[in-house]
């Protein structure tokens, strides 16, 4: 055996690790570009207002439903949980505060962003995915348009517009949730619980948590939108391309919230 | 004149196009037929620009297609697609009429509208389709309206990708018929990838063979039965044996 061949057989485990480092190093990099291309593209002439108009409807107005519902039932469990665990040192009387905090800096903006991934990133996915395969992408492009335009810019803009509202909205029925809870089933009285909560809130806590809710909405759309304009043919590519697309976005999302809480909240 | 010169293309290890050349004179039908997966469809994606060439030039008017325009370049262009591509989220006039409702070729609405249905009559079609959505429609009458759009705009050159393909005898010929009456009153260049020997028949002037990644044969229409070429012979009359594998 010769010396270069031994070498070789030695850094074979660092090869073997190496390899998909970049691999995931060269999968970031497309994604970037995909996002830059998107974000340039949003900026520049030709617009579409009427693609603008209905991914807002889809993204934001169509999913208020699966969010005010997500966000009345943490907030109502939330509120349950605190008081039966803070019952265990007498500190019941934290609900309000507890409710608000964990609504505004951590559930309501996460669910949300984990229901967005959910509902859209999968249906952007498999609709790109389907007219990929069945050349209605390539249509676009022979008929003067350009899908990065037509058909991404529209959908990560809207959600960036889009998915911040829908955190708001959620962070005011969660904490609804736990006030209808608190009230109804605790015996709060139900000033001195409005009281507790708009004394408590800062205003670091509402922007994290709408900075989340644009982070966790442009990444949920950029993952539809990418893997849906690089999946595979037939049934199989839009099959793979929809699940690719909610993992990858579930998994940011919650490695974006670590980052974000990270950067608003570190001591 | 489309004039490509030594195309190449290939995907990782699947050679596709070894260097084609073929001319096609403006105002002419030119349709390319070859076996399934010879590289037909890349073919005509490469001169589109929907796939980028690895090599070799491709011409239009005497100016490299690559350098050119893109946006002034497509809108000489109209492109039948094998399964129509017609979008599914926009009702048919809208599909016809897409090129006239944005970018350099927009109009008023209403213009644009007159515009489509007329498109639709001349493909057979009547206003009542207009508002339906594709998934509303049969395969046949998606085609028509993918050749309706197609001509909406115009255009001087049309690409049809296998017009036939998936339709009953009977409407491939009515489908064929209308992309010769079409391409002889617009006076437009055409280009046909098709192994259907009726569509070669009803549609071309010149008939270019495509096999093993280059033209094998071209010449006019006239000439396809007695090309003394065995590989146009084994196609035209659908033979097993011959110089083209039948198991490829």
């Amino acid at each position: 055996m010769s010396e270069r061949d031994s070498l070789t057989r030695a850094l074979s485990p660092l090869g073997a690790l190496g390899r998909p480092v970049l691999g995931a190093l060269a999968a970031v990099g497309r994604v970037t570009l995909f996002a830059l291309n998107a974000l340039w593209r949003a900026l520049r002439p030709p617009f579409y207002p009427r693609e603008y108009a209905l991914a807002m409807l889809h993204v934001g107005w169509l999913s208020l439903p699966v969010v005010g519902l997500t966000a009345l039932f943490t907030g109502g469990a939330l509120a349950l949980q605190i008081y039966s665990g803070g019952a265990r040192f007498n500190a019941e009387s934290v609900v309000p505060q507890i409710v608000a905090i964990g609504m505004v800096r951590e559930l309501g903006p996460v669910l949300v962003g984990l229901m967005i991934a959910a509902r859209v990133t999968s249906s952007i996915a498999a609709e790109i995915a389907t007219m990929k395969v069945t050349e209605q992408i390539d249509a676009l492009t022979t008929l003067s348009t350009d899908p990065m335009r037509y058909l991404v810019a529209p959908r990560v803009v809207s959600a960036l517009v889009a998915v911040p509202l829908l955190v708001a909205v959620g962070d005011v029925i969660g904490i609804a949730g736990g006030y209808a809870v608190a009230t109804g089933n605790l015996d709060f009285n139900p000033a001195t619980y409005l009281n507790n909560t708009a004394d408590f809130l800062q205003w670091r806590d509402v922007v994290s948590s709408l900075a989340k809710g644009c982070a966790f909405g442009g990444l949920a759309a950029l993952m539809g939108c990418y893997f849906g304009m690089n999946s595979g043919r037939g049934a199989q590519g839009v099959g793979r391309a929809t699940k690719g697309s909610v993992e990858a976005a579930a998994v940011l999302i919650l490695a974006a919230n670590f980052l974000l809480t990270g950067a608003f909240f570190s001591v | 004149m489309i004039a490509l010169s030594g195309v190449t293309k290939a995907f990782d290890d699947n050679r596709v196009l070894q260097g084609v050349d073929l001319a096609v004179e403006t105002g002419r039908s030119m349709v390319i037929i070859g076996g399934s997966g010879t590289g037909k469809s890349v073919l005509l994606k490469c001169i589109l620009g929907l796939v980028r060439p690895d090599g070799g030039t491709i011409a239009l008017d005497g100016q490299d297609v690559a350098r050119a325009d893109r946006d002034a370049f497509l809108a000489r262009f109209g492109m039948l697609f094998q399964g129509a591509a017609l979008f599914d989220s926009l009702p048919v006039w809208q599909n016809v009429a897409f090129r006239l409702l944005r970018g350099s070729l927009a109009r008023p609405r209403d213009e644009a509208r007159a515009i489509a249905i007329e498109k639709l009559r001349r493909v057979g079609l009547g206003a009542d389709v207009a508002d339906k959505f594709p998934a509303e429609l049969s395969g046949g009458m998606q085609k028509r309206v993918g050749l309706a759009r197609a001509i909406a705009a115009e255009p001087e050159i049309i690409f049809f990708d296998e017009p036939t393909t998936g339709l009953d005898p009977i409407m491939a010929g009515v489908i064929n018929d209308l992309i010769r009456e079409i391409v002889t009153e617009m006076g437009a260049t055409a280009m046909t990838i098709t192994h259907d020997m009726s569509s070669v028949r009803a549609i071309a002037d010149e008939v270019a063979m495509l096999h093993a990644g280059r033209i094998q044969w071209t010449g006019p229409v006239a000439d396809l039965d007695h090309s003394g070429d065995p590989y146009v012979d084994q196609f035209v009359t659908g033979r097993a044996t011959g110089p083209i594998e039948a198991v490829r």
